[in-house]
């Protein structure tokens, strides 16, 4: 049936979508969605506490109290512990992708977003992408607060920069994972609960705030492997801090550049398309 | 010529696990006119509205929007339509001027066009004073208003009002009708649902009722009206007088019931028109002095009663179904 010919045209008639390119109204919708988390993120300071306030706080309290009691070798626990402090922090602000979608899917504004001729799955390239610019203000009060205490990078700029880029591109991957448990949790808080279950181990049972070595066996050959160390040891490498994992021969701690790297491909090759099929299975009824 | 209908749906079902929500449902829309969806809470308006925008799919029947498929051919529907849900589908946190800009630039806009619509439509709906206050601070009126038009960001030729005044106080509820039926004229073809039966009868040019996920009822209001049967005479007679029943029961069209004190006669009539004037000429004659004479047309809420056997906003049996469609329908949410 050619049905369409037959139906009147308004004056105005809806033209807005004419000579947009699939590519390009898909950027387009990212840039949007993007833009809307980050006035939300504005709006309520308290969503910031997480990548301002926190890393304050956590520098403060592991330093000092923690720092006291732990022996590193060939440096200071404050130099050995920014590292460790910015893959905590981070790892831990990943959760914000979890609350922030879970919000959002329960209010009616999803519903509306799915009326309008966009591109679906910008709703969660939008939210990552959010998240990795509130990211990137975690890293600066990190660095600013270990700054201020008297910690001290002793590489170049591009291999800081580099530290950057590892622990960043790693903070994205994870936010894919995070969105997954969004999407799967009741609203807000199961999401936050459900992200403090699965990533605080994740941070905790690492290097990077003690070295492995003084672990039980069976923990510190999780440590070894988990991601969270790989990218702490890159990171400590790239800015030149002391390194104890260095002298652990596991493939990880002997290149966590590359660990760090592969680690982040792979949760991106798991958790994107996951929470792409999850996010349409939870909105199609 | 024979146009094909704006909006199409032909034998639609769906079910939410033990929950029937629509058992077969036909509609049909012509360019340009409005119908109005009536029923109670539960009837299966919401999914039958969910359905035509794309939001939920049928489990069986089909349904064609402005031409396309609503399932094989949903991207397209959503180029053509507007939608303003029942609940609040704007975002809380944005302003109103940011909500309109985003849902335009999200329709396909560029950001200047956005800009552009928003401004003329927070004008047009009289929120230019509040567009650069978050949403949180909106009233209930305010928000509809603004949802309505996000609806209108890309001048859609198809508008679908899910129960747009439910929850509104009265003053913004005829403000809000005001808006709909200015859209009209501007040439929308435009699907509305409603549990106020007022509304269907201001607003819609025909009325589907449906119950129980069914359409029991469908034309236009008069034809509602006419088939639940005629109008209501009701006569009060200075003093009570005999010869005033024989005097009217050439105009009834059933037995006429007379008060206590006698003075109140009550009976159904067919043709309204002109009876009030026919029925004072035929008393005088008779010698009987008249206080007042009313014709009373049916409302649609005696249609809804005459349908179902109960009113529009009463449950009857049916609140168990009830009680389960509001729970799966926050679960789905």
């Amino acid at each position: 049936m050619t049905a369409v010919a037959t139906i009147p045209t308004t004056p105005a008639g809806p033209a807005a979508w004419q000579g947009r390119s699939g590519l390009g109204s898909r950027l387009h919708d990212v840039v949007v969605l993007t833009r809307r988390n980050l006035v939300h993120i504005l709006r309520e300071p308290m969503q910031l506490s997480d990548v301002t306030v926190q890393p304050i706080l956590f520098t403060m309290l592991f330093i000092y109290v923690l720092g006291s009691g732990v022996p590193i070798a060939g440096g200071s626990y404050k130099e050995f512990a920014v590292a460790g402090l910015l893959a905590l922090n981070l790892t831990t602000s990943s959760m914000g992708t979890a609350v922030g979608l879970s919000t959002d899917l329960t209010t009616g504004v999803i519903d509306r977003f799915r009326t309008l001729p966009m591109w679906r799955a910008s709703v969660l390239v939008g939210r990552t992408l959010a998240d990795l610019l509130s990211a990137a203000v975690c890293v600066l009060f990190v660095m600013v607060s270990g700054l201020a205490i008297g910690w001290r990078p002793h590489a170049s700029a591009p291999s800081i920069i580099g530290a950057f880029a590892v622990v960043l591109f790693f903070t994205y991957a994870l936010s894919w994972a995070c969105a997954c448990l969004g999407i799967v949790a009741k609203g807000p808080e199961s999401g936050a609960s459900l992200g403090l279950i699965v990533l605080f181990p994740l941070a905790f049972v690492s290097n990077a705030l003690v070295p492995t070595r003084g672990m039980p066996a069976w923990l510190r050959d999780v440590a070894d492997w988990n991601p969270v160390s790989a990218v702490t040891a890159a990171v400590r490498d790239l800015f030149g801090n002391p390194n104890p994992s260095a002298a652990i021969h596991v493939w990880p701690m002997q290149h966590p550049v590359l660990a760090s790297l592969a680690w982040s491909v792979g949760i991106l090759a798991v958790f994107a398309p996951l929470a792409a099929y999850l996010f349409r299975r939870r909105t199609t009824e | 010529m024979a146009e094909t209908p704006m909006i199409e749906a032909r034998g639609l079902t769906k079910r939410y696990g033990p929950v029937v929500a629509l058992a077969g449902i036909d509609l049909e829309v012509p360019a340009g006119s409005i119908l109005g969806v009536l029923g109670p809470n539960g009837a299966g308006k919401t999914t039958a509205v969910r359905i035509l925008t794309t939001l939920a799919l049928p489990d069986e029947g089909h349904a064609q929007v402005a031409g396309f498929d609503v399932t094989a051919q949903a991207a397209e529907v959503r180029k053509h339509i507007g939608v303003t849900a029942q609940d609040a589908t704007l975002d809380e946190l944005l302003t109103g001027r940011q909500n309109l800009v985003m849902v335009g630039e999200l329709s396909g806009l560029r950001r200047s066009q956005a800009k552009a619509r928003a401004a003329e439509l927070l004008e047009r709906f009289d929120l230019a004073d509040a567009a650069n206050r978050v949403l949180k601070t909106y009233s209930g009126g305010m928000r509809r208003r603004l949802d309505l038009a996000a609806g209108l960001t890309t001048r859609p030729p198809v508008l679908f009002l899910d129960e747009p005044t439910t929850g509104l106080d009265p003053t913004s509820r005829v403000n809000v009708w005001g808006l709909i039926r200015d859209l009209v004229s501007d040439g929308l073809t435009l699907l509305l649902t409603t549990q106020y039966l007022d509304e269907a009868d201001y607003l819609a040019d025909r009325i589907v009722v449906i119950d129980h996920g069914r359409v029991i009822a469908e034309g236009s209001s008069q034809e509602l009206k006419a088939a639940t049967g005629g109008a209501t005479l009701e006569v009060t007679l200075t003093t009570p007088q005999a010869e005033a029943v024989d005097a009217l029961s050439r105009f009834v069209a059933g037995p006429v019931h007379t008060s206590h004190d006698g003075r109140r006669l009550r009976a159904p009539v067919r043709s309204a028109s002109g009876l009030a004037t026919t029925v004072v000429r035929a008393l005088d004659e008779a010698g009987v002095l008249v206080d007042d004479v009313e014709v009373h047309q049916p409302s649609l809420d005696d249609v809804f009663f005459a349908l179902t056997g109960r009113g529009a906003d009463e449950t009857a049996h049916g609140e168990v179904a009830d009680v389960a469609g509001v729970a799966l329908e926050g679960a789905i949410r």
